[in-house]
């Protein structure tokens, strides 16, 4: 086969002789595009170099991401950590599934209890080597791959200027006035979606399919991450109501010192979500991830998390916690599936969930 | 595509097949191995992966069968509301032929077909939306806002897209009509019912199979659309739950059950469309100017015809800036609001720039690459027809790239990524994939641009140049390319512009690393951040112009013939 031939006309449709300093300067402009592309892609690796992959609200400005980088790195002196924030907790376990085993993370932070056993059946995680014993959590720790780092309530966080009256479980919810809208998370992206989800499945069981139908008309927006929906649509006023957790409030009366945001008690009780890190299998950096996970439980971390992360510490942070966590409502109980249990059961819940969501 | 004027040469040029330079087939045989594979084998991982699916399971699965009569109750009602608002605009356009500002309605009109989905979104979403311009006019009067989000945006973005389009095709045939017609019309003193009915509906009529034809598979298949007013599972077309249950559940078997249902319903649809009688040219009418003297001529007898009823010319009027408003709003909109405090910061943002030279290299790199396969298979097509006199055969090598319109770019992209995953980082390959599926994307287009001028080119000179003896580079070097170099300009525009406005095959396989400007877009109003969107959606408007002219002025040169 003559293949120069066809290359030779290949180039030649751009170097027409008679067009030939603009064709040329469009064709180097390709060039140095491309290898600027490449430049910025290639990594200058001279620190070991740890990448997390976590969800988004963790790396911003004001959450627990960028002072536990500046401590980690001060600590390892010739680190740099990574953080690749993707735009929903739960997007964090699809992405390392679908990058298998050429995944570069060698961290992934933000899994919860109730996607611990299908993120360890990927066979991608590694044992943490970390100590969980002294932790204070409200259930027994026996995980040794995921090391956790906080815990919540799930609960609606209504806006008290919007709604005086808010519903205090889910029956009054499913009933209350056309105006009472709310924001909910997609059980497929977003742990708090799934939590959602399990809050329903642990209260109602087998009725749980049909509360989902009676609650659709409640459903202002279903979005895909937590931020999108706290931030972007219940904090400009779109909606009364949005799925957080019950700590949320803590933060409005420290920070923006304001009472307004407040969560609704649910008779039923609230579903405890506990928030994780594991490392991977692959890291070529394992040493250094083990020292990561084991640094998020140390006190200096921990003490970003009330105010950085929103949510209870997994150590007894004693007068550095917030004074307003004290203020907070206490379920009245506490819902909380296996995570084999979520494991077997997720895809068909899912299913119901989405049945439910689409019909009209 | 059978021109019949290729008889006229003689038969014994099938015995010249050129023995210098490259052989015909080469080419055309080099194009479509390359399609092939691109097509083939991530078709042939899916099968394989799909050895594995519970079909029984998939097909009584409620929520796909939802997902699945929501496509085609969308695509349907898509395709009424905007055939049923395109009727009267054409009629209106066609009766009022000469005012200020009609060829700016009329250009208008087709500036939909260039605009890139995602930015003609942002602008529905500043009109329409629940903080867009009409809910806060009518918060005003203390009314509710819109309920946009789901159906109801979804068909009014799918109506700003199809009602332009179907306008100007019908609006084409309208003008179409004879002369004497209009004559006997008048002559016999028809109202305008009868007008309409007796001359101008049958003129539509034979429009309507293949334009409703086209509009549904368009609807049907429609995934940004979708994806950013569908507001939750509640709107869901197989399209985008390909993308989901990839993306989302990482349940690559469902995804290979979603694609395979959109792939049959596709092939049906398809199927369909060979039965009806179609116009081939439907886009090529649409990018086309309408003629000049003919507008004229049409207008003096409607004219004539018409005089004197004010009523139904105030209804023409009110028709004309209707549809001529339902257009430019969001477009007014969009520009309007790409300049707020943002934008000094959105566009030095280093995401922003990235974005931006990614879109360049994967807009210019799958242009290159979907004209560059379209000459090939066109090199090889006519001479399979002008020689060889295969018409039949030329038709068939011609099919093969307009596969992708058979193929969502979602399917070829879950095979791709299937096929790839084993070995590599699907997505530190983004850009490669993206650029594969793009080329694959624009390659029709390019095929339907340069199609008559390569074949016109080769019939007026073919047998001038068996007789000189040029062949191969020589010949295209100095009689094709000089002919062929404004349609090949055109033809790298329109991919160009095409690339860099999709969303769908960046959609599956971007990521925080690698974008480009409409998945930034996108990802900027998924997160409700409107003022940084709005600046991302003018940069890529303004990207998507540049390309669009410069290529054209680049490749096609200034003047239409050199050398």
């Amino acid at each position: 086969m003559d293949m120069t031939t066809v290359n030779k006309t290949t180039n030649s449709v751009f170097f027409h002789p008679t067009a030939n300093a603009l064709q040329r300067s469009l064709f180097i402009t390709l060039l140095i595009a491309f290898s600027m592309l490449i430049s910025t892609t290639s990594i200058a690796a001279e620190k070991r170099l740890l990448t997390v992959y976590t969800y988004d609200s963790f790396t911003a400005e004001w959450g627990p991401g960028p002072a536990i980088k500046a401590g980690f790195e001060e600590q390892c002196g010739d680190c740099t950590i990574e953080f690749v924030a993707l735009d929903s907790s739960a997007g964090i376990l699809n992405r390392v599934q679908l990058e298998g085993k050429n995944t570069r993370a060698d961290i992934v932070l933000g899994l919860d209890t109730n996607l611990m056993a299908i993120a360890e059946d990927t066979g991608l995680l590694a044992e943490s080597g970390v100590d969980t014993n002294a932790l204070t959590l409200p259930v027994e720790w026996s995980s040794k791959t995921f090391v956790p780092y906080d815990y919540g309530y799930f609960a609606f966080v209504y806006d008290s200027e919007a709604l005086t009256a808010p519903p205090t479980s889910f029956e009054e919810l499913i009933n209350a006035p056309d105006d009472v809208k709310i924001i909910v998370q997609d059980p497929r992206t977003s742990t708090p979606g799934l939590g959602l989800l399990l809050w329903l499945k642990s209260v109602y069981g087998d009725e749980a399919a049909a509360k989902w139908t009676a609650l659709q008309p409640r459903i202002l927006s279903v979005t895909k991450g937590w931020s999108e929906a706290y931030f972007s649509l219940f904090l400009n006023g779109e909606a009364p109501m949005v799925l957080s957790y019950s700590t949320s409030p803590g933060y409005h009366m420290e920070v923006d010192k304001t009472e307004r945001y407040q969560a609704a008690a649910f008779k039923e009780g609230h579903y405890l979500q506990v928030e994780v890190a594991a490392l991977l299998k692959r890291s070529p950096n394992a040493e250094l991830g083990r020292e990561f996970l084991a640094y998020l439980i140390d006190t200096d971390a921990q003490s970003t998390i009330p105010l950085g992360n929103v949510m209870y510490p997994v150590i007894d942070l004693e007068e550095q916690l917030p004074e307003s966590f004290n203020k907070l409502i206490s379920p009245a109980s506490t819902h909380l599936f296996s995570p084999d249990q979520v494991r077997d059961n997720r895809k068909q819940w899912i299913d119901e969930w989405l049945e439910a969501s689409t019909t009209r | 595509m059978a021109r019949g004027i290729h008889n006229s040469l003689s038969p014994d040029a099938n015995l010249t097949a050129t023995t210098r330079g490259v052989p015909w087939w080469l080419t055309g045989a080099l194009a479509l191995f390359i399609i092939a594979l691109l097509t083939l084998l991530p078709l042939a991982a899916m099968i394989v992966e799909a050895g594995d699916i519970d079909w029984a399971g998939t097909l009584g699965n409620t929520y796909i069968q939802r997902v699945v009569w929501f496509s085609v109750t969308q695509a349907t009602w898509s395709t009424v509301l905007a055939l049923v608002s395109a009727i009267p605009v054409a009629l209106a356009l066609s009766h009022k032929q000469i005012f200020i500002g009609r060829n700016l309605i009329v250009a208008l009109f087709s500036l939909s077909l260039v605009i890139p989905t995602i930015v003609a979104i942002y602008g529905i979403v500043a009109v329409f939306g629940r903080t867009g311009w009409i809910s806060s006019a009518l918060s005003t009067f203390a009314w509710e806002p819109l309920n946009f989000y789901g159906l109801p945006g979804i068909l009014i973005a799918h109506v700003f897209f199809n009602m332009p389009l179907a306008a100007r095709v019908i609006l084409v045939s309208l003008q179409g009509i004879p002369q004497e017609q209009w004559r006997l019309a008048r002559q016999i003193g028809m109202g305008p019912i009868a007008l309409f009915r007796f001359i101008e509906w049958p003129a539509i009529r034979g429009q309507i199979p293949s334009l409703a034809l086209l509009i549904f598979t368009l609807c049907f298949t429609s995934f940004a659309i979708v994806m950013t007013l569908g507001g939750g599972p509640r709107a869901t077309t197989i399209e985008v739950a390909i993308y989901q249950s990839l993306r989302f559940d990482f349940d690559i078997s469902q995804a290979v059950a979603l694609a395979s249902i959109q792939l049959l319903i596709c092939i049906g649809l398809m199927a369909l469309s060979t039965l009806v009688k179609h116009n081939r040219d439907l886009h090529n009418v649409a990018f086309a100017a309408l003629p000049k003297d003919h507008q004229t001529r049409h207008q003096h007898a409607l004219n004539r015809h018409l005089s004197g009823k004010s009523i139904i010319n105030m209804l023409h009027w009110m028709i004309i800036i209707v549809a001529s408003v339902f257009v430019l709003l969001p477009i007014l909109a969009l520009i309007l609001s790409a300049i707020n405090p943002t934008t000094l910061s959105v566009l030095s943002d280093h995401n922003t720039l990235r974005a931006l030279l990614n879109t360049i290299i994967v807009s210019l790199i799958s242009a290159l690459i979907a004209v560059l396969l379209a000459i090939f298979l066109l090199l090889s097509t006519r001479h399979l027809r002008i020689r060889l006199l295969r018409e039949k055969s030329g038709q068939w090598l011609q099919l093969a790239g307009n596969v992708i319109l058979v193929l969502p770019p979602l399917v070829i992209g879950t095979g791709l990524f299937l096929l790839l995953r084993p070995f590599a980082d699907v997505f530190a390959l983004a850009l490669v994939l993206v650029i594969v599926i793009n080329s694959l994307m624009a390659l029709p287009f390019a095929l339907r641009v340069l199609d008559t001028p390569m074949t016109n080119a080769a019939n007026q000179h073919d047998r001038l140049l068996q007789s000189l003896g040029l062949f191969g580079w020589n010949r295209w070097r100095w009689i094709d390319w000089p002919q062929l170099r404004q349609p090949i300009g055109l033809s790298m525009a329109i991919s160009a512009t095409l690339s860099a406005g999709d969303l769908s095959a960046i959609a599956l396989f971007g990521s925080e690393q690698i974008r480009t400007l409409p998945l930034l877009l996108y990802q900027r109003m998924g997160s409700y951040r409107l003022e940084e969107a709005a600046v991302t959606a003018g940069m890529l408007l303004l990207l998507c112009l540049t390309l669009f002219m410069s290529l054209q002025l680049l490749i096609g040169g200034r003047t239409h013939v050199e050398a």
